[in-house]
């Protein structure tokens, strides 16, 4: 019968001819493949010395981010945490009261905002849904442990410190928040 | 027997014993070295520079594992498997001819433990022995893989040895000893025997894989079918032993195809050199020529996927086996036209 596609293949089960049946000459071709190998250029990354490029839009441990004048920017609205399939944030909002206006920028912020690093997978709808680009991933990579509660990640961790501000200008395409 | 005969004996045993444990242990290294580049790696490079402690960083490794013994395993015979296997890889080195007489202190010392007249044969006996190690550690383990593996081992070994027998049957008609001094002898210069027996060095060097167990005829220790093999159950040193056994049976199987095909300690031009320099030179061709097969082991083990089962009984006994019997006779036919027995 005529087939509708072209796509079906005709197997042939031909017998191997005596050079074939000698195994030979199809050994030492695929040996001559490996040594040509032994004088290639490795491809190895010696990684604690050497690390790969990141692409610009590698999803690694995230960022609390502060603003120009080192207040942080997070609201604690808790959009980040309704959008995480993995559920893996957590944070309790808290008041600012007068005197603070130098370490938040807004009315109310994270008094504990914490990522489980071992539920989080990295998908980045966090950053996606923060309206106050507050939360970031960056190409760094979460470090191993041996113990669990150590991928608990709190504030103290989460949040970029004033004198060693991680650059994220890669990612900020969103342009959501105002310039002050 | 005189006491100086004795003491040199007693060094020459020991040198070697070490020597063979340092090159098999090297030989782990050299093979991941080898798999490395092969694949366009680097290897093990951290232990040293170049890595060249991994052998002991290894071996230190598996001496603090936990040595572990399973239940239902046959003690006796499961801590036996491994010390067999050990065993017999390092005594067949002791009748390898690894170069000419040295003369020291005014002594001949003959490089070579042993000098027995049936050289060839105490080796081939010895190789059949290695496979008791591994059919005993398989059967104690009580693991229904570890069985698979050891059956296999021992037929892969009784299809293999058959033509790997017929081809050195070749090599004594051609020499008329089984000694392996008298075969090396015969070989002097550059009068090799593989250039008068190629397809018996073919099989044999085919035999010699599958007697070390080695890819592409790893079967007794594939691990995807058999999760590891014989040694599943091993653990800390008797797993060492094996691996090492390996080794060792590896660098012994390339000596005794340098020996017997390639002339062993012979070079060419070896007849401008006498005494003392030509021994040492004859030490250094004998390595030579041995680390080279080691070397064609390893390139072949990571060229070569490995074979069914059946295709491995296949071309033991429907081609290896007529192969090395249809050499055999033609070469009994010439060397009895040579002799003149058709006049």
């Amino acid at each position: 019968m005529q087939s509708l596609t072209d796509r079906k293949k005709v197997v042939s089960k031909k017998e191997m001819t005596f050079m074939e049946k000698l195994y030979l000459p199809a050994i030492i071709g695929g040996m001559w493949i490996t040594f040509k190998h032994l004088f290639r250029k490795n491809n190895t990354v010696k990684y604690p010395e050497e690390t790969r490029e990141f692409a610009p839009v590698y999803r690694g441990q995230h960022v609390l981010k502060r603003d120009e004048e080192g207040r942080e920017n997070c609201t604690a609205c808790g959009l980040c945490a309704v959008a995480c399939p993995a559920e893996a944030i957590t944070m309790v909002a808290a008041e600012r009261v007068k005197g603070e206006e130098n370490l938040y920028r807004e009315e109310k912020y994270a008094e504990k905002y914490e990522i489980n690093m071992l539920r989080c997978i990295f998908c980045g709808l966090c950053e996606e849904a923060c309206p106050k680009e507050a939360i970031f991933l960056t190409d760094r990579i979460v470090p191993s442990n041996f113990e669990r509660d150590e991928f608990v990640y709190g504030k103290d961790r989460l949040v970029e410190q004033l004198n060693d501000r991680i650059d994220i200008t890669k990612r900020q395409h969103t342009g959501k928040r105002s310039k002050i | 027997m005189e006491t100086s005969e004795l003491i040199e004996k007693l060094i020459l045993i020991v040198t070697l014993f070490a020597v063979t444990l340092g090159i098999a242990a090297y030989a782990t290294y050299f093979e991941r070295k080898v798999a490395a580049w092969f694949q366009d790696r680097i290897g093990p490079d951290r232990a040293g520079p170049f890595g060249i402690l991994q052998p002991l960083a290894d071996g230190g490794k598996l001496f603090f594992k936990e040595d572990f013994v399973p239940e239902a395993a046959e003690k006796w015979l499961f801590i036996l498997g491994p010390g067999i296997a050990m065993f017999t890889a390092l005594m067949t080195g002791s009748v390898i001819p690894w170069s000419t007489n040295l003369t020291l202190f005014g002594q001949d010392i003959a490089l070579q433990v042993a000098d027995v007249n049936i050289g060839i044969l105490f080796i081939m006996g010895f190789l059949s022995i290695g496979v008791y190690g591994i059919m005993i550690g398989g059967w104690a383990s009580n693991n229904k893989y570890s069985l698979f593996s050891a059956v296999r081992a021992s037929s892969q070994m009784i299809s293999y040895e058959l033509a790997m027998g017929i081809c050195v049957i070749v090599v004594v008609m051609m020499t008329g000893s089984l000694g392996l001094r008298e075969i090396v002898d015969a070989q002097h210069g550059m009068n090799w025997n593989v250039f008068y027996q190629p397809v018996a060095f073919i099989v044999f060097f085919i035999c010699a894989l599958a007697e070390t167990n080695r890819a592409p005829f790893d079967l007794p220790e594939c691990e995807s079918e058999l999760i590891g093999g014989y040694h599943t159950e091993y653990g800390s040193m008797k797993m060492g032993f094996y691996l090492f056994a390996e080794y060792v049976s590896l660098f012994i199987s390339s000596a005794v195809i340098s020996t017997l095909f390639f002339g062993g300690y012979n070079f060419p031009g070896m007849d401008n050199f006498e005494g003392n320099t030509l021994a040492i030179l004859g030490v250094v061709a004998m390595f030579t020529k041995t680390f080279i097969f080691v070397f064609i082991f390893m390139w072949i083990r990571w060229t070569l996927p490995r074979f069914r089962f059946d295709q491995l009984m296949h071309l033991g006994w429907k081609s290896l086996i007529p192969i090395s019997l249809i050499n055999l006779l033609i070469t009994g036919l010439v060397i009895a036209f040579n002799e003149g027995w058709f006049k």
